[in-house]
């Protein structure tokens, strides 16, 4: 009757944060885990840092060639006039990620270029090289693209990269007046700044007062140096990209291999605790078995 | 009494302008010379005496002091005549030459070599190949990429003769 009466259940609310003492079994499953992911994070740093090296000695003549191709543009002070309206932005990064801030910097960069670009009234559009530029981008500033380039990333950039992408951009019936490079040059293993390089358009350059003191230049020939000029900025920026994505691909990776020890190293003492908790309580319940007999 | 006029007349008259050589050029002495392919840096600075460079508009040789210019290179050779007169010769494809007013000069070129890399029983092969793609190409593209490499060709054979 008694317990006839009692028929109210305790009702355990699912919903709320129910945390059970952790098995055996869970501990395990995820020290395999973490030790799998901190093995992979390993290797991934191995073969940032072989590509790394790559990149770094490949810089120096890149450096030194694209210095050379801004010279120009630096010592006659080429600028456009303030009325000129098409703006070109092209934001160099890639395709992979797992590389700390490269992608979510150049984006940052690009966004605010192309606001204080559009309130002064000007025309912007956006090139990306790089799958990611067009992944952070494409929803807020989707309609700005002009294009985008892909399979960037996988192996090191050479002069044929830079030219295809020249062209396709000379070709692609947007006349801009002038525009930037946005960039990640490389400073050194651990840093690396976002920095931005001018180009023009040759009606600009064939327009600027300062070309005058440039004896005997005919037209043809200053499109083809503006063409060349353009695929020249492009390898260089190019260039100093990979070696700073390659060099924060490896600080991350190495990162993440140490936070990834941390944690294996709280999970075995957690790990070895519990089975000696496991161990204690057998034998207690044996013992205690054994004494109730 | 005329020749007191003849006198006043030649008085005032102004004096006979000097006549001398024109300035010299202005600018620093010594030329800054940077020659580099986008894998090789050949001179990155360095003081020389004389460049010689094919351009599309003919040959020509910059020293220090040159008047500034630009120019688009076309495939031949590249001569650097050193501060103690050695000259060293390169073989470039393509590329540009700028010689700004502070007496600096850049060639970049999109290849360059030195002229012990090259063979000239490779490159007249490759020469009798490219005149018969000429010859066998269709459209204009085609033939214009074969005329490039027929001139690319001859550049080489002539250079290594």
């Amino acid at each position: 009757m008694f317990a006839r009466g009692s028929a109210v259940v305790l009702y355990q609310p699912q919903w709320g944060q129910v945390r059970n003492m952790a098995t055996l079994k869970d501990i395990t499953r995820r020290l395999k885990s973490i030790k799998n992911i901190q093995k992979i994070t390993k290797s991934m740093k191995m073969v940032s840092a072989a590509k790394y090296a790559r990149a770094e000695r490949e810089l120096k003549p890149a450096r030194v060639y694209g210095t050379g191709a801004l010279a120009l543009y630096e010592k006659a002070e080429i600028k456009a006039p303030e009325d000129k309206k098409k703006h070109l932005l092209i934001g160099v990064s890639s395709d992979r990620g797992l590389c700390g801030a490269i992608h979510t910097s150049i984006a940052k960069t690009l966004k605010n270029e192309i606001t204080n670009l559009s309130n002064a009234g000007k025309e912007v559009m956006v090139v990306g090289v790089g799958d990611k530029i067009r992944g952070l981008l494409q929803r807020t500033h989707g309609n700005y693209f002009l294009m985008t380039f892909k399979e960037v990333g996988r192996r090191p950039p050479s002069f044929g990269d830079a030219s295809v992408i020249a062209s396709e951009l000379l070709n692609s019936g947007y006349e801009f007046d002038e525009g930037s490079v946005i960039y990640n040059r490389f400073r050194s293993v651990i840093s690396y700044k976002t920095d931005e390089k001018p180009i023009y358009s040759f009606e600009t350059v064939a327009g600027s007062e300062s070309l005058s003191i440039y004896d005997d230049i005919d037209a043809d020939v200053l499109r083809n140096y503006q063409e060349f000029t353009l695929a020249n900025i492009l390898y260089y920026s190019l260039k100093e990209s990979t070696t700073s994505e390659q060099s924060a691909r490896m600080t991350a990776m190495d990162n993440a291999s140490k936070n990834a020890s941390e944690m294996i190293d709280k999970l075995t003492l957690t790990f070895n605790r519990t089975r000696q908790a496991v161990i204690t309580k057998e034998l207690i319940e044996i013992i205690s078995g054994a004494a109730a007999l | 009494m005329i020749r007191a006029r003849q006198l006043l007349r030649l008085a005032a008259l102004p004096p006979p302008r000097a006549r001398s050589y024109a300035d010299a050029a202005a600018g620093p002495a010594a030329m800054a010379f940077t020659f580099a392919s986008p894998t090789q840096v050949f001179y990155n600075g360095t003081t020389v005496k004389q460049v010689d460079v094919p351009t599309l508009t003919g040959s020509f040789g910059i020293l220090a002091s040159h008047v500034p210019t630009l120019q688009v290179l076309k495939p031949g050779v590249v001569t650097v005549y050193a501060e103690d007169g050695t000259a060293t010769k390169y073989f470039v494809s393509s590329g540009s030459v700028t010689v700004n007013a502070d007496s600096t000069v850049q060639v970049l070129a999109e290849e360059a070599v030195t002229m012990d890399m090259l063979d000239l029983a490779t490159a007249k092969s490759n020469l009798e190949k490219a005149v018969s793609e000429m010859a066998a190409a269709s459209d204009e593209a085609a033939r214009a990429e074969a005329q490039i490499k027929v001139e690319a060709n001859e550049a080489l054979v002539k250079a290594l003769e």
